[in-house]
């Protein structure tokens, strides 16, 4: 509503013409009325609509909020059903109307163990004794107490066993008993199935390999960290290349797990292949022109906007803006219009010698500023400014615009140089005449 | 060659279908009310007009959900929605293929447009707003079945075949009962269609990369002729 006043002010007329809205969205029957107390235009400073928030009248914070029930804190005993002994405790309690709250204790249900399995001495002898290394029934013993004692924390076990023993192995001996308790006890081999211990069983070799991985990780400089994530970013894009390249109705399996299991010391192993920008970039277009055909089906402006990014991946945003205006300049759509096989094919080979030009441009500048420190002495290379525009439109050469009329008479008054001389450091603005 | 498919493939051979897809828009006048201001066909048309159902099996047409029955499914040609509205909204035009051609279906994505561009002009009965779009279908490795039924037929571009290459006989799709002409040629709307041609778009693009290669003839020139000055000053310059 504070819309209108602007309005007002600039001479626009009040309501929109056309109403080019989604059906979904109606415009909003807007509340005219503006509560009272507060004038016109600080309402409008709100944007004309109620607060977000309910406001709270003043007259409210005086008296206290008013409640029907007596609340009173007394200090009561407790009874957890947490607790095996009698150990009476007290504590604060809520009590509202004078009747105390029931229920157990609130914390209590957090009491929870785990169940360690108890063996006799009977099954100790026909199923878990240990074969192959050094655990005796004591041992065995001791760590099933502790076991339960700490409830299966292995770090304060291992602490704790007498003998130095190291935790997977702690683990490994506890887990190996549990499993084959369980086998010996169970009725069936079905109702085992299920159980956690014995789907995933316990392998202390895996668990030793995962916790030296995880520490070295861990312990990785910054600068080992980036060195990996572009040496895996590379081999990616490698395998990527292979895949497509080949064209495989197979998935190449062997490759993807060689890449996934790289771990960060063994960088020497992959193939550190520096390869050079063109030969990227045709790969580039054969791994685009591969994916294409995968989809069996693809409408011809997506074939095109694809083969333009692979063009454009391997340079950067500045880069792309300059081809784009480039293109403006010679008087291309950026996205053909009609856009059959042939024109799409010859939009991108365009936009591969612009981009052929454009490096040839940065060359040439480089060269030229190579040139003039050798002959000052000093380095006066001058920066490519953006603005730049080889095919620039100027009022006085119409070349750009019209290739296909020549206009050799209109000429720029005191533009025209024939040779650069080495010395003149911004690339020459191309003119019809010239060609 | 890859391993042993049941349609035989050939490589680097492919077959485009040229299409055109977008929407007219008449103003009511004075019919229009205030939900139902214009009359509009949204539409996907061979570019030439030929008869695309001849690859094209159905076209879903999802409309605006405060349509009713926004999901408009059109099995025969003229693939075409007619409705009235006021909104303007995006259509989502789905193209199903003949078995034969393709298993997976091709979305196109088309703004309803009823609104000229010059806003502050009358709205007027007589003349439609019309948008179309060009595009083509590229079937990038179609078997053989599909090309021997689609051999000579005018609505797609037809690939040239190596030499020698015999194609089998095409069998006879059943549309025993269609005997109805699937082209648009005479359309009601035809006068508004728009007829595109890619010799303007081509002679743009040659005379750009004209230009484009003699000045980087120029450039290379350029920057042998500073190398070699480079290279006796370099020497020059050598006690």
């Amino acid at each position: 509503m504070g819309g209108t006043d602007a309005k007002d002010i600039l001479g626009l007329p009040k309501t929109p013409l056309s109403l080019t809205q989604e059906k979904k969205s109606r415009p909003q029957k807007e509340s005219h009325r503006k509560p009272d107390g507060i004038s016109r235009e600080v309402y409008a400073l709100t944007g004309g609509v109620a607060p977000l928030m309910p406001s709270i009248d003043v007259t409210h914070l005086k008296r206290p909020p008013p409640h029907d029930e007596k609340v009173a804190w007394q200090w009561l005993p407790v009874k957890s059903s947490a607790r095996k002994d009698d150990l009476q405790l007290y504590h604060w309690v809520r009590v509202v109307n004078d009747v105390p709250p029931t229920g157990d204790y609130s914390f209590a249900k957090y009491n929870k163990s785990v169940d360690v399995l108890k063996y006799t001495d009977d099954e100790y002898e026909n199923h878990l004794t240990d074969p192959v290394s050094v655990w005796t029934k004591e041992e065995t013993d001791q760590l099933f107490e502790l076991c339960e004692r700490f409830d299966l924390r292995f770090t304060v076990i291992a602490d704790r066993f007498p003998l130095s023993r190291t935790v997977e192995e702690l683990k490994d001996r506890y887990y190996s008993v549990t499993r084959a308790l369980l086998r010996a006890r169970a009725q069936s081999p079905a109702e085992l199935a299920n159980h956690p211990l014995i789907k995933e069983p316990y392998d202390m070799t895996r668990d030793r390999e995962r916790k030296r991985a995880l520490s070295m990780v861990l312990s990785q400089s910054r600068h080992q960290e980036k060195k990996d994530a572009e040496i895996l970013a590379e081999a990616k894009r490698i395998t990527e290349m292979r895949l497509a390249a080949r064209r495989a109705a197979e998935p190449d399996v062997p490759a993807n797990e060689n890449i996934g299991s790289v771990s960060p010391s063994s960088n020497s192993q992959l193939p550190a292949t520096a390869v050079a920008p063109s030969t990227l970039t045709m790969a580039d277009y054969a791994s685009t022109l591969a994916s294409l055909r995968m989809l069996h089906v693809y409408l011809r402006t997506y074939g095109l906007e694809q083969m333009v990014q692979a063009a454009s991946s391997a340079v950067g945003l500045r880069t792309i803006k300059r081809v784009e205006q480039t293109l403006q300049d010679l008087g291309v759509n950026l996205k053909p219009k009609v856009p059959t096989k042939t024109v799409c094919d010859e939009h991108l080979e365009l936009r591969k010698e612009i981009l052929t030009l454009l490096n040839l441009q940065k060359q040439l500048q480089y060269k030229e500023s190579e040139g003039s420190s050798h002959r000052e002495g000093t380095y006066a290379a001058m920066p490519d400014t953006p603005k730049d525009r080889v095919f620039a439109s100027e009022p006085f050469s119409f070349g750009a615009e019209r290739p296909i009329k020549k206009e050799p008479k209109r000429k720029g008054p005191g533009r025209r140089s024939d040779t650069p001389s080495p010395a003149h450091k911004r690339p020459r603005k191309l003119k019809a005449s010239d060609l | 060659m890859t391993k042993s498919d049941e349609k035989k493939k050939l490589k680097d051979i492919e077959i485009s279908v040229p299409l055109v897809y977008g929407n007219i828009a008449y103003w009511l006048g004075k019919k229009a009310s205030e939900y139902q201001s214009h009359k509009w066909t949204v539409y996907v048309r061979g570019a030439t007009n030929e008869d695309i159902s001849v690859v094209i099996k159905k076209v879903v047409f999802q409309l605006h959900s405060s349509f009713n029955n926004p999901t408009r499914v059109i099995e025969e040609p003229p693939f075409e929605v007619s409705e009235s509205g006021w909104g303007e909204f995006e259509i989502a035009i789905t193209l199903h293929f003949h078995s034969d051609v393709c298993d997976k279906p091709l979305s196109l994505y088309h703004h309803l447009k009823l609104y000229p561009e010059d806003e502050s002009g009358p709205l007027t009965m007589k003349k439609p707003v019309v948008v179309e779009h060009y595009d083509e279908i590229v079937f990038p490795d179609p078997c053989e079945s599909f090309l021997a039924r689609v051999q000579n037929h005018p609505a797609l571009t037809f690939p040239r075949l190596p030499s020698g290459y015999n194609l089998p006989a095409p069998m006879q799709v059943d549309d025993n009962g269609k005997k109805k002409r699937g082209d648009t040629k005479d359309h009601s709307l035809g006068q508004w269609f728009t007829s595109f041609s890619e010799a303007d778009e081509l002679l743009q693009l040659a005379a750009a990369r004209q230009q484009v290669q003699a000045h980087i003839a120029k450039l290379r020139r350029q920057i042998s002729l500073l190398e070699g000055q480079n290279q006796t000053i370099k020497t020059g310059s050598d006690p």
